[in-house]
């Protein structure tokens, strides 16, 4: 018998806190780097097909000022999202949480929806991709295997693109959740009542 | 309300922990000479040997920072120097008669485009030993492309291990042509291992030195090793 947990533990609660700034300046400081060519695919074969393409991101989406400062926030805080997101991954893993939160064979007194479970699955494995293809594009040609299987350079900054897109679309979902079920937001922040792991 | 307060607020720390208009400085300066670390430990002497279309020349575009396309003064010559036994001094004439490398390469500018080219000059590692170059740690190169007639050329500096890359050269070609002045003429520095804003055109000297410097862009804010 599991010892009575809260619904959402310290980790969970932390890392969920830390990841809040960290993503926020991750994607304005993407968007400042963004700006410097907004269009996508190689000079003289431009992928005319990627949604948003040549759009120019407005000042209150960006952050770093110009492009060198854009290129060193993203560079630096790359760090506190990979380590933040290590620690999210390890304590899922070996709490054995990801079993409720992550797609997964429905269990009894299930507490996430299958919607729910798939849309934390999808934010999750987007994420991943953002890192995979961030790393593609820092270092195409040391990296050239990581670059390769993302297709390429170019196809990197698709992907890095559109995922970003992908993340912007579930946190406003996970947003609108959070209003239409408020009561359960303070648990994200004492983690709730214990109860009895299902 | 509360919550949009306490976003505030630490989005306001980290901007005082980051000021981005001094990246070198504070904590994004000390997280640059950590990625710097990474970058090195990445760095292999592999060439860059993908299967590339290249990109049409008209669609290669050229960046320089004078008003207009830098003209090749009348007295060029190749420069190089630093910490050398034999310093030179070299006209086109020399640099085409030495071992000749060629490569095809994806440049991969800071602004997030690309474009394919072929290359072809002599690899800095090649002009390291005809001057003799002693206890190169950086290269520094410089070049005739300047802001006005009272300012120094766009200039950058290297670590060793990429000047020395097989693929890092002195380019006087670009697809089979001699190079334009649109990309460098009469020969600009050309690599796989970093960022376009590394890679100077319009040469006029190369020194191979012990200590590190910095360059046009790099002084700027820009990061200095901007690897790929």
């Amino acid at each position: 018998m599991a010892t009575p947990r809260r619904p959402q533990p310290l980790l969970i609660r932390i890392t969920h806190w830390v990841n809040v700034p960290v993503l926020v300046i991750m994607a304005m400081s993407g968007l400042e780097i963004l700006l410097a060519y907004p269009f996508f695919g190689p000079r003289g074969a431009e992928y005319d097909w990627v949604p948003l393409s040549g759009w120019m991101p407005p000042a209150w989406m960006r952050a770093g000022g110009w492009l060198a400062g854009g290129r060193h926030l993203h560079f630096a805080f790359a760090w506190a999202l990979v380590i933040n997101a290590v620690i999210y991954l390890g304590y899922l893993g070996a709490s054995g949480e990801w079993r409720r939160r992550l797609l997964w064979k429905a269990q009894p007194n299930q507490r996430y929806s299958v919607l729910q479970r798939a849309a934390y699955t999808g934010a999750l494995g987007l994420a991943i991709l953002e890192v995979l293809s961030g790393l593609a594009m820092w270092k195409p040609v040391q990296l050239h295997r990581l670059t390769s299987a993302m297709g390429g350079y170019d196809t990197a900054r698709v992907i890095h693109f559109l995922a970003l897109l992908g993340l912007i679309a579930f946190v406003i979902g996970h947003i609108v959740m959070v209003a239409v079920h408020w009561r359960k937001f303070p648990e994200m922040i004492t983690g709730g009542k214990r109860e009895e792991t299902p | 309300m509360k919550r949009r307060d306490a976003f505030r607020a630490l989005a306001g720390l980290g901007l005082v922990a980051c000021d981005t208009r001094t990246p070198h400085k504070g904590a994004l300066g000390a997280l640059e000479r950590l990625n710097e670390k990474v970058e090195g430990a990445l760095l292999s002497d592999r060439p860059a040997s993908e299967a590339l279309a290249l990109t049409p020349l008209e669609a290669f575009p050229g960046y320089h920072v004078a008003p207009t396309i830098p003209e090749v003064p009348s007295d060029w010559a190749l420069i190089v120097g630093g910490r050398v036994g034999t310093p030179l001094k070299l006209s086109l004439a020399d640099l085409r008669a030495l071992p000749r490398i060629d490569a095809r390469i994806r440049h991969h500018c800071v602004e997030g485009w690309t474009a394919v080219a072929d290359w072809g000059g002599v690899a800095i590692s090649e002009l390291a030993k005809l001057a003799g170059a002693k206890d190169t740690a950086y290269v520094e190169f410089r070049s005739f492309d300047a802001p006005s007639f009272t300012s120094r050329g766009y200039w950058s500096s290297w670590d060793r291990a990429s000047a020395f890359h097989p693929q890092t050269m002195v380019a006087y070609e670009m697809n089979g042509q001699p190079l334009s002045a649109k990309h460098g003429a009469p020969c600009r520095l050309y690599g796989s291992v970093k960022l376009g804003y590394k890679l100077v055109k319009y040469l006029t000297e190369i020194s191979f030195l012990d200590k590190r410097t910095g360059g046009y862009w790099e002084n700027q804010g820009y990061e200095w090793f901007a690897g790929v």
